[in-house]
């Protein structure tokens, strides 16, 4: 594996990106720039253009205009020079269900071209929890397993980039909490770049240094949850969040 | 590790046919039904064709064409199948945003699918093939090079309409998944599987000429019931193959840039 180069180039950096669809603009016009290393979230209720935005960073979707920049590398136009040192989870992409969590991650393995394919996987599953689960058809694992195990895919080429969409979505508290804590170790110990997308805000105020809120296809706020609490003069991002969704803020600036 | 789209590796390719194998290993209704059809189509015009060649002396002499004919437009329906079923696993899965955000190149991902559509095919017409020598007396391996020349057309043709298939439903989601199961029926009387392309009006038979397995299954008959190998014929259905195979080809990676700009990549259901 690539190891983290060494550099100040940001890991993330759009620029006035924009998305188009017949139905209208998922996303309007976004720049924001993630420092390697940086735990950013993403928060805006649905349509709000988070998922086209992450999207369009690990290039599933092209952008209208603008330009999205990954490690140095424009997407999706040089995807293949990055997409080895990024990865992804999300609830609402799946693994095949028939296949074992073995072979799941062996097949991810190869496609990601880690070495020592059985150690990483012993290691992650020991990491994960997921050892008693290894050789179980993935499509019989709980929802909380089916996460660990979308967790250890994401992990398994140990990348730079980590894109996460709710990754929480859909678990009992205990099972999300100590996913957190794995994210967290993570960050720690690889100095990854995480971009989070989520609509829990107790995730977001433990996991994230940086917070971007979009609205309608456009960056409504960009802080670090201190600055943002501040600003709106709410005490949780939870309220700042309600301020944003129902537009309560537009109508305090613009009684300010 | 490079960064082309044309960097290909046998890893990558390996990783993707072992992800099918496993799923194939884990079913036996996927394997049984890889053989089931073929099997039954083969009966029905294996006795058919007995029936009739003890009625008429045309067929008593073409002895073996409709079965010859069953077993070559499996390879064809079957090919297309086996290739077009493994994409469709990976939007039943719900898999495809996995892959398509990871270092597999599109050109990987269809050479593993040409290579599960060998798979399956062997599978099920392996053993077909055999009921067909116990039950009829009919030996597909007793064409020898004239049976490598028709499987290769037929394949390649195959491959082309799983390949510009895969890139419709790429595009367009599962609501398209019906073509991949019908596309290659419009083929069966156009390509004339069963009859000679003279049955055909004028008009159509211009279009029957400009498809590739029309040649493969006029070169059958003509090696069984005139007992000549029409390597001309064998030589205009590759010609026409590399045109198709290279529109289909061409055609797959439009519909993929074409999903990236509607974003169908991450909306694969209907």
């Amino acid at each position: 594996m690539t190891g983290t180069p060494v550099t100040d180039a940001p890991a993330i950096a759009a620029d006035r990106l924009v998305k188009i669809y017949k139905s209208g603009a998922a996303v309007a016009g976004v720049t924001f720039s993630l420092p390697q290393g940086s735990v950013t979230g993403l928060l805006g209720g649905n349509g709000a253009g988070k998922t086209t935005t992450i999207a369009m960073i690990m290039g599933l979707v092209m952008p209208t205009s603008g330009t999205i920049r990954v490690l140095g590398a424009e997407m999706p136009r040089q995807r293949y020079r990055v997409l080895h040192r990024m990865n992804f989870e999300s609830p609402y992409v799946e693994m095949p269900l028939r296949l074992t969590v073995r072979q799941n991650l062996t097949v991810f393995s190869r496609l990601y071209g880690v070495e020592d394919i059985a150690g990483r996987i012993a290691r992650l599953a020991e990491e994960l929890d997921l050892v008693a689960l290894l050789d179980r058809p993935t499509g019989k694992l709980s929802s909380g397993q089916k996460t660990r195990v979308a967790l250890a895919k994401a992990l398994l080429n140990r990348p730079e980039v980590l894109l996460l969409d709710e990754p929480t979505a859909s678990l009992d508290p205990d099972t999300a909490d100590w996913i957190r804590a794995r994210l967290e170790r993570y960050r720690a110990t690889r100095g990854a770049t995480i971009l989070l997308a989520s609509h829990n805000m107790g995730e977001v105020e433990r996991l994230c240094d940086r917070v971007i809120i979009m609205k309608r296809g456009v960056i409504e706020n960009d802080g670090t949850p201190a600055a943002l609490l501040a600003h709106y003069g709410r005490s949780t991002l939870e309220e700042v969040f309600l301020d944003v969704a129902r537009g309560r803020s537009e109508a305090r600036e613009a009684a300010q | 590790m490079s960064g082309s789209e044309w960097d290909l590796s046998a890893r990558r390719i390996g990783a993707m046919v072992e992800r099918y194998w496993y799923l194939l290993r884990s079913s036996w209704p996927r394997l049984l039904d890889l053989v089931y059809w073929p099997a039954v189509q083969m009966l029905m015009w294996g006795f058919l064709q007995t029936y009739v060649a003890q009625t008429d002396g045309f067929f008593a002499r073409a002895g073996g064409t409709f079965l010859g004919a069953v077993l070559l437009w499996d390879i064809l329906f079957r090919g297309q199948l086996g290739f077009s079923v493994s994409f469709l696993e990976e939007m039943w899965s719900r898999n495809l945003a996995n892959l398509m955000m990871s270092p597999l190149r599109p050109v990987e991902f269809v050479i593993a699918l040409m290579i599960m559509s060998l798979v399956r095919l062997a599978i099920g017409l392996v053993p077909v093939s055999l009921l067909a020598i116990a039950f009829f007396g009919f030996n597909l391996w007793g064409l020898g090079l004239a049976l490598a020349a028709f499987f290769a057309n037929l394949i390649l043709t195959s491959w082309a309409v799983g390949i510009f298939v895969s890139g419709v439903l790429l595009r367009n989601g599962l609501g398209a998944e019906n073509l991949a199961w019908t596309i290659m029926f419009l083929l069966l009387p156009l390509a004339c599987v069963y009859y000679p392309v003279a049955v055909l009006p004028a008009p159509l038979q211009a279009v029957a000429w400009a498809l590739p397995p029309t040649y493969v299954f006029e070169g059958m008959r003509a090696l069984m019931i005139d007992h000549v190998f029409r390597a001309d014929l064998m030589l205009w259905a590759l010609g026409l193959n590399i045109v198709v195979f290279a529109v289909a080809t061409v055609a797959f990676l439009a519909l993929l840039k074409s999903a990236r700009r509607q974003g169908s990549l991450l909306q694969t259901g209907e």
